[in-house]
């Protein structure tokens, strides 16, 4: 692929688009449809540019940023929660009843929502690269 | 309790994991099938068999018997033990997968490309395996001294040689096979008997002043005390005595013991009336090593629990027999779906020990006193319903309890081999993997002889204390992080894990006495974990010129989605 001077091409260094309604998928066609002729984002991750860099960095700040938001509901979930026990000393019924039964299924959703979010950036990334 | 079912329960678990393991033997060939299965094992298979290793006996004992002596504040460690996974799936599953590596020292070749950090990661490798291991071990010791009255170190023999047995005959394949089957088996075995215990319960009136505190004595009930012990009284008790308390003999004499602690002599035999409250034994005064964890607890209660949050939660990323199973995956999307299977998993079957703790508090209280607390789930099913029922119940539990000790340690045992193999003994390949194995059983073994009532939750709360405070730096800045350097990370994982160590080993061997250093040193995670993350960052900042070359690319292959890279790499 021959070298070009940067400047001239038509790069728009974002991360993959959050969301995929057909109208955003519609747009982002039209804007990457080798607008400079050679424009193959795929082609820059292969051969390592700096550019392929970029893609690459977008991608892991995307799923850093889902895994960040994830884990402060999870703080936000359980760090109050000792304090909130030791505050109470007599409530040892809810204390039983909080850590020994009701925590497990917020950490599966908690999970779950993270997988969907992780896969949709993955999906996203893929189709922004594959000039889809 | 009545072992002519038990036994042949126990030998049942023992044959049926060998002859699983046999099956999984015919299918190993290759060295790739003996170290990660060759990466073809699915969710659904590949979960159960996460789960089936990762709920040990700290899980299927220890917990139950932690709640039993110490109140709900110990249910932290099944919430730990499960948002571990949490972490694990938001900051390192699918990189770690794609990384492509066999183990944690593989990783650390992989991403630092510097020999003498991956010799060092292997070295903590070992270091935890062990930790890890030896708890396993005495839990099954006890679980058969509990059943038959065994000498201590017959049950961990036991587990040893089969665990051995399976692990170097088949290597990972078989063990997955092993352990799914295993996580099925005791998820059974602590259901079923929940159940009947429930309905004993409500059959009983449901009381329900297990969550009260104290404990008290439901039914007249004589204690023998196995280790000498102080009891610390907040108001007179009455109880009749054979045995020597205060330094003076006794013989079937009642007694009205005042206010105070009383020192009681090995072998006492108490007898409390119904409704006595349950005495509480003083922790300082008994050996092992809970004891010096429970006064850690007693002076700075807030900061022992959050450091036990903190080591749970970023401890599990870390723990070598965990992590060795992400890399038999097919593909990172894959290694996400195993964890949320795998939280839903172990969440399911967390939520049964502290029923067992809550029972344990009203039908078998004066465990708080003989120092058996880990062997409550064992006991509930004869004590409460009794006959052959209680008996067959009781086989049931005393079954799946073995599979925890050994699902748990041939777990370990693979990474800890792994390791040593690659690493320390001179050549590669499957007989000297065979010989790994030997190795990274012995040593536990002789451990678990030499340092007697290790409680198994405690010794593998330090465990996680240790791999939170040097994996976790290490795979978290290594997956996310692109300026981490070979000296950052080798000085981070000395300082971090390296501390956590000499505070567990100084707990251990409880060297600081009392006060708050001890309970600083008891708990290290809360400041060994910032500790290893803060010089690995600061470390790798100062030597900016050690960053390797191929970084970027590296990071790449972490990141991108298979359907990339399987054309882009070669």
């Amino acid at each position: 692929m021959p070298h070009q001077d940067p400047a001239e091409r038509r790069v728009v260094v974002t991360g993959p688009p959050r969301r995929t309604l057909p109208h955003a998928r519609l747009r982002s066609r039209g804007r990457y449809l080798h607008a400079s002729g050679y424009y193959r984002p795929r082609t820059e991750i292969d051969e390592q540019t700096t550019l392929g860099h970029t893609y690459v960095r977008s991608l892991m700040r995307s799923q850093l940023r889902a895994g960040l938001a994830v884990f402060a509901v999870l703080g936000l979930l359980i760090g109050p929660l000792p304090l909130l026990f030791e505050a109470m000393p007599d409530a040892h019924r809810l204390e039983w009843a909080v850590l020994g039964f009701c925590l497990y299924a917020p950490l599966v959703l908690l999970a779950l929502w993270y997988v969907r979010r992780a896969e949709r950036n993955e999906r996203d990334f893929v189709r922004l690269v594959e000039d889809r | 309790m009545n072992s002519s079912y038990a036994v042949p329960a126990v030998a049942l678990v023992v044959v049926a994991t060998v002859l699983v393991g046999a099956f999984g033997l015919r299918i190993s060939r290759t060295t790739s099938d003996f170290y990660v299965a060759s990466r073809t094992v699915g969710p659904r298979l590949n979960a159960a068999a996460i789960s089936g290793e990762y709920l040990s006996a700290a899980s299927f004992l220890g917990i139950a018997g932690l709640v039993l002596v110490q109140g709900p504040d110990m249910l932290w460690y099944p919430v730990g033990y499960t948002a571990g996974y949490l972490v694990l799936l938001l900051f390192v599953a699918a990189p770690l997968r794609r990384s492509g590596a066999y183990t944690l020292p593989d990783f650390a070749e992989a991403r630092l490309g510097s020999p003498g950090v991956r010799r060092l990661a292997g070295a903590f490798v070992v270091g935890v395996g062990w930790l890890y291991l030896l708890p396993q071990l005495q839990g099954a010791g006890l679980t058969l001294t509990v059943l038959t009255g065994a000498p201590d170190s017959l049950g961990g023999l036991i587990v040893a040689v089969v665990v051995v047995a399976t692990v170097a005959a088949g290597g990972m394949r078989s063990i997955t096979f092993v352990q799914a089957f295993q996580y099925w088996l005791k998820l059974t075995a602590l259901l079923v008997p929940a159940l009947f215990l429930a309905v004993a319960w409500q059959g009983d009136g449901s009381p329900s002043h297990a969550f009260e505190e104290p404990a008290t004595f439901r039914e007249q009930r004589v204690v023998r005390v196995d280790d000498s012990l102080d009891l610390k009284l907040a108001g007179p008790l009455t109880v009749t005595v054979t045995g020597t308390v205060d330094g003076r003999a006794h013989d079937d004499q009642r007694l009205r013991l005042p206010a105070g602690t009383h020192h009681i002599a090995k072998g006492t035999r108490l007898s409390f009336a119904k409704g006595t409250a349950v005495p509480s034994a003083d922790p300082g005064t008994t050996d092992g090593i809970s004891t010096s964890l429970a006064t850690g607890r007693q002076e700075l209660p807030l900061y022992a629990t959050y450091g036990l949050i903190l080591a749970t939660f970023l401890g599990t990323m870390g723990l070598p027999h965990v992590v060795v199973r992400f890399y038999t995956s097919p593909h990172g999307v894959a290694a996400r779906r195993t964890t949320v299977a795998v939280l839903g998993l172990i969440g399911a079957f967390y939520l049964l020990p502290p029923l067992y703790g809550a029972l344990g508090r009203l039908y078998t209280p004066e465990l708080v006193l003989t120092g058996d607390a880990d062997a409550a789930v064992l006991l509930l099913p004869d004590r409460m319903i009794g006959g052959v029922g209680g008996d067959l119940l009781g086989a049931l539990v005393a079954g799946g309890a073995f599979a925890a000790f050994l699902s748990t340690a041939s777990g370990l045992t693979m990474a800890v081999a792994g390791v040593l193999t690659q690493d320390v003994l001179p050549s590669r390949g499957v007989r000297h993997f065979r010989l790994g194995t030997v190795l990274a059983m012995a040593v536990p073994l002789a451990g678990s002889v030499l340092v007697a009532g290790l409680p198994v939750a405690d010794a593998v709360g330090l465990a996680f204390a240790v791999s939170a405070s040097s994996f976790c730096p290490l795979l978290v800045l290594g997956i996310w992080w692109r300026r981490l350097t070979p000296p950052g990370a080798a000085a981070g994982m000395l300082t971090g894990g390296g501390s956590a160590f000499v505070a567990v080993a100084a707990t251990m061997a409880d060297v600081p006495g009392t006060g708050p250093v001890h309970a600083l040193l008891a708990w290290p995670a809360l400041w060994s974990v910032p500790l290893g993350f803060l010089t690995m960052v600061l470390v790798s900042l100062a030597t900016p010129s050690r960053v390797p070359a191929g970084t970027e690319a590296i990071l790449a292959r972490f990141h991108l989605p298979e359907e990339l890279r399987t054309e882009v790499k070669t």
